[in-house]
């Protein structure tokens, strides 16, 4: 296979584009694909500062490295879930790349460890307030990660979801109905409430797989090893099916993503119907402040269970 | 030749020389959800692999 911009031996091959390329051709699709997906969203601008959400994996490091590569402000959090030796190994993963690779162009690593402030590591929380772990973790990453682009006044907030997390979320959503969640499925979510930082997802034009290569061959050390609480998810199942299709049908699972985001465009545009619903159904949580549709936050909500049971176990 | 998988970590040996896309099928893994390391280097599905060839198949899909 040769690569079809400068005919060298290709790297990777890409039937969706019906394209293959080598080593350099192929760091500039993706630094390509990302720019294209920050203009057309209109996500940032070069004086915008940037927290990009990272957890030790191949997407979030890539995101990081893309966009300091492409010059934009770029700090990076990281959110310890007390996952014993694995959030040990993914923390030390995104250490080593914010040391060796994001210090040279001046960006900085922040980290949260839940066990600090949350009291507890994700599985004892989840099974204190008797939700799934994953469920616990999705609702301690974004209220952390939105708080921290406040606090510290970050423009806009960045996370690593590629092609494959946001078609596969889209494939749940349909196959559920979700009407809510398909409001918010798009990769440019407005601040549209005081306290809601802006939320965007640069890497939505690449598939899962072309993340992987840039990762690999731009020689990020990522942690390949699949999180201990995923077994089993839906999104996983979902990811599956959509990539025997794609075997099947080069360009599935972007025609699929595209095709919404196309579609919802035409209907009305996602941010400005998103801006009203939200500032209709939101107003401050009584204890934290964070935008909350109840009087509580889902996450102090949590916190106050947690705190409940702990004590009942405890006797304290 | 010698295959380095993952979830779990193991190794196993196949019969080479063989393509990249055979090896796959003959794992039954998918493409699109893996990529084939020979030392520092990616390989495309119509490389051949010799007998003697160390290779690694990563998975690139996570559930978070």
């Amino acid at each position: 296979m040769r690569c079809i911009k400068c005919h060298t031996k290709a790297v990777i091959g890409l039937p969706r584009h019906n394209a293959a390329f080598c080593n350099p051709c192929f760091t500039e699709f993706v630094h390509d694909q990302v720019a294209r997906a920050i203009k057309a969203e209109r996500m940032f601008g070069k004086q915008d500062r940037i927290l990009v959400a990272v957890s030790g994996g191949k997407d979030s490091l890539a995101l990081w490295d893309i966009l300091l590569k492409l010059g934009y402000r770029a700090d990076a959090l990281y959110v310890n879930l007390g996952i014993g030796s694995y959030s040990e190994r993914s923390q030390q993963k995104v250490q080593t790349f914010a040391d060796t690779v994001a210090a040279t162009y001046g960006a900085t690593l922040h980290i949260h460890k839940v066990e600090q402030e949350e009291g507890a590591g994700i599985r004892e929380l989840a099974d204190l307030v008797h939700r799934p772990t994953c469920s616990t973790c999705g609702t301690i990453k974004r209220y952390q990660f939105n708080r921290a682009a406040i606090e510290r006044e970050y423009d806009v907030m960045a996370t690593g979801h590629n092609l494959d997390d946001e078609a596969a979320r889209l494939l749940g959503n349909v196959l559920h109905w979700q009407d809510d969640y398909l409001d918010k499925q798009g990769p440019s979510l407005p601040a549209s409430v005081e306290g809601f930082a802006k939320k965007v997802k640069p890497l939505y034009r690449l598939a899962e797989r072309e993340v992987a290569a840039y990762a690999v061959l731009n020689k990020i050390d990522y942690i390949v090893e699949e999180c201990p609480m995923a077994k089993g998810s839906k999104m996983l199942l979902y990811k599956d099916v959509l990539n025997r299709l794609e075997t099947e049908s080069p360009g599935t699972k972007q025609r699929f993503y595209w095709g919404f985001l196309e579609r919802q465009a035409k209907e009305r545009p996602a941010a400005s119907s998103m801006t009203e619903k939200d500032r209709a159904s939101l107003h401050p949580c009584a204890a934290c402040g964070q935008p909350t549709t109840a009087e509580m936050c889902s996450y102090c909500k949590m916190m106050a269970r947690a705190k409940v049971s702990h004590s009942r176990t405890t006797g304290s | 030749m010698q295959v380095r998988l993952s979830h779990p970590e193991r190794s196993v040996e196949i019969k080479g020389p063989k393509r990249v896309r055979e090896l796959l099928r003959e794992l039954n893994l998918i493409a699109e959800a893996h990529l084939v390391i020979r030392g520092d280097d990616l390989v495309t599905e119509d490389e051949l692999l010799a007998d003697t060839d160390s290779v690694e198949v990563r998975p690139v899909i996570s559930g978070g």
